[in-house]
């Protein structure tokens, strides 16, 4: 007891909690299990007490965004206007269409939010605070991501509606084709890393982080996790405009309210696996001296990546569906297959570092990545320049033969 | 504990495996697939093949499972008209597939029985990953094998593409 | 740790499951879906052996990872022919695919 300590804040609750039980009685392969199933618990609450926090902060900021106030009736500025939602669609009727797949359609929304809280599993909330700090964990987070591709899949098919059936077709080929990119980018981090563990990818990062060794890898993975988590620019799952409300629009009550729940855990866990990725997890000043500061580093890492996305999100105005397809297929895919390959080459160009380098040993490096990372961009810019330019004159010569044509057709 | 898990996954993976080949519906004898490939994903971890089961999660379920039930949709007139889903043949196929798995496990437990318990299993090497990784792209151990197969893949994308691509008669 | 002929005999079990629906389904998907099985049940067994035999070397994982492969290319390749037969012959019970028969 007397080595409770607030630096290390979640150990010494762990060892409180360790001794709490064993003065109780409990033999140790009890005590383990508790303690596992303590610690899942914990995990899955953590991310769904997230979710009450960012609904709340992503309609206050989209209301300033729009010129309004957002929520203001219930709490102190409407901050607790999130509770009132949750009961109304909690105490909702949940109604099952006839013919429907029951089976399926049951277990469709349950699946899409246990695949998005299986992620936060292995993400390193702190340098000791880890679900399971697993050796393959890179390729666990995409593994279980794909289940939520079958969700949507199994939702729209076992609804026995057509309107959800297109949805989960569209939702399907978005998903798919921007998994590619996703899986090729997050080999960057991995290879500069030299491991799949997140936390060890973490580790690494004390030697600068990834986003300003290599910021493309970190740009691909942004654009294709927001298409992933299915938001603005890319939310044709569920364009309301066009397919009334996309793949659960026979789902109502709870069924409804886990697809939402779902959907809102996904864009904040993608935003906290590029924190952890791309900028350096739980890593900041004081880290190693306190690591219960680096829960509160990751939290404001994701939660200011979060608000770029929700920025986005209110900015942009959805992609048609080819458009989405070929941003994919053949500009994200193509560059993201050249930075793999560009990016293997320079890292193996100079030795990595040794764990405590200084400074100086450390710059050759980051010149190296970076600067390999600023002509790829250069290069790409060139390419899409002229491709444009070529394109315009093309649209420009059709329009100047255009009146010619209506004027025969007249 | 062990012996739980492996019999949980063990009839997900068989019971998936019986659904998949006498469900009548064709959509959800893919879900069963699904059930099954997961079921063989928590035997690897069971195996402590870490690597295999996120493999077979990705590839199969990700990938391999969907392209099956968007097939299944694409096609999906004739499995909804087609009520009979075994062929006339499917008691002789019963027998031989029984006699076959007689015959498997005669050579497992009397031909070859390798008696491997639960005391005398071999020590894990420390990272199976990197050794995985590393002996794939050893010039001594399997690096053409690597190569060919993703030769392979190339081919059998292109090759797809070809045939499944719409055919615009003129 | 679970006996290595358990592993092996789940692996026949779900072999033999595949082959029945080799012989006996009429749907050609239904069929690829039992050919995923068996490829499923050798993996199986080949990763068994790996660690109950040669943990320290990556031998069984290594074909393991050759199969998977092998049966990405096969389910594209296979579910593709589907198609375009099903385009040209409007069904794809197996057993009526008869055109190479005199």
């Amino acid at each position: 007891m007397d080595s409770f300590e607030i630096a290390n804040l979640f150990y010494s609750i762990g060892q409180v909690w360790t001794e709490w039980l064993t003065n109780l009685g409990l033999s140790p392969e009890w005590l383990s299990f508790t303690n596992k199933a303590m610690g899942a618990v914990l995990l899955t609450a953590l991310p769904v007490m997230i979710v009450c926090v960012t609904i709340m902060g992503e309609r206050k900021i989209i209301g300033r965004f729009q010129d309004r106030l957002g929520p203001n009736r219930v709490g102190p500025c409407g901050v607790l206007q999130t509770i009132p939602d949750i009961f109304k669609l909690l105490t909702k009727e949940i109604i099952t269409p006839t013919k429907v797949d029951k089976v399926m359609y049951n277990l469709a929304p349950m699946l899409s939010v246990v695949s998005v809280i299986l992620i936060w599993a292995v993400i390193p909330l702190a340098s000791n605070v880890v679900g399971v700090d697993l050796e393959i964990g890179a390729l666990y987070f995409v593994a279980v991501s794909s289940f939520g591709t079958l969700a949507v899949l199994m939702a729209g098919w076992s609804s026995n509606n057509k309107y959800a059936l297109i949805s989960a077709f569209r939702g399907v080929a978005q998903l798919v084709s921007y998994e590619v990119p996703l899986v090729l980018t997050l080999l960057i981090p991995v290879l500069l890393a030299g491991t799949m563990r997140l936390n060890g990818i973490v580790e690494a990062q004390a030697q600068g982080w990834y986003v300003l060794l290599a910021p493309i890898s970190m740009l691909i993975f942004f654009i294709s996790s927001t298409a992933e988590v299915g938001r603005s620019p890319f939310d044709l799952l569920e364009a309301d405009s066009e397919i009334v409300a996309g793949f659960n629009i026979e789902y109502s009550g709870m069924r409804f309210a886990m697809f939402f729940l779902g959907e809102f855990i996904h864009a904040f866990t993608f935003c906290g696996v590029i924190a952890t990725l791309f900028f350096g997890g739980w890593r900041g000043p004081f880290v190693d001296q306190a690591p219960a500061l680096g829960f509160l580093y990751f939290l404001i890492k994701m939660f200011a990546i979060y608000f770029v996305h929700i920025w986005i999100r209110i900015t942009m105005p959805r992609l048609r569906i080819d458009h989405m397809l070929n941003l994919s297929w053949k500009f994200l895919i193509p560059l993201s297959l050249v930075n793999l390959v560009v990016m293997s080459l320079a890292a193996k160009l100079v030795q990595t570092p040794a764990m405590d380098a200084t400074l100086w040993q450390l710059l050759p490096r980051w010149g190296i990545l970076l600067g390999t990372n600023m002509v790829m961009i250069a290069g790409t810019f060139m390419i899409l320049g002229t491709v444009s330019r070529r394109e315009r004159h093309k649209q420009e010569a059709a329009r100047v033969l255009e009146p010619v044509a209506s004027g025969i057709q007249g | 504990m062990t012996y739980v898990v492996f019999g949980l996954f063990g009839i997900l993976t068989l019971g998936g495996g019986i659904l998949v080949v006498t469900s009548r519906n064709l959509v959800r004898a893919a879900a069963s697939l699904v059930l099954s490939f997961f079921g063989i994903a928590g035997l690897y971890v069971l195996l402590e093949a870490g690597f295999m089961a996120a493999a077979q999660i990705l590839i199969y379920i990700g990938a391999i499972a969907i392209l099956i039930i968007f097939a299944v949709m694409l096609t999906q007139r004739v499995a909804a008209g087609n009520r009979v889903a075994m062929n006339s043949q499917w008691p002789w196929a019963l027998l031989v597939s029984a006699l076959t798995f007689a015959l498997l496990v005669y050579i497992i437990n009397i031909v070859w029985p390798l008696g491997i318990r639960a005391e005398n299993v071999p020590v894990l090497a420390a990272d199976p990953t990197r050794g995985l990784g590393m002996a794939l792209v050893d010039w001594g151990q399997y690096v053409l094998p690597f190569e060919v197969a993703s030769i392979l893949l190339l081919g059998a994308m292109v090759g797809s593409i070809f045939i499944a691509r719409e055919q615009h008669d003129d | 740790m679970v006996p290595l002929s358990w592993y092996l005999i789940t692996s026949a079990l779900l072999f033999c499951i595949g082959l029945y629906g080799v012989f006996a389904r009429r749907n050609a998907v239904a069929v690829l879906m039992s050919i995923e099985l068996m490829l499923n049940a050798v993996n199986l067994n080949l990763v068994a052996f790996w660690r109950f035999q040669t943990p320290t070397r990556p031998v069984g994982l290594a074909f393991a990872v050759f199969v998977l492969v092998v049966a990405a290319a096969e389910a594209a390749v296979g579910l593709a022919l589907i198609l375009s037969i099903y385009r040209q012959r409007k069904h794809i019970v197996v057993e009526d695919l008869d055109l190479l028969k005199l």
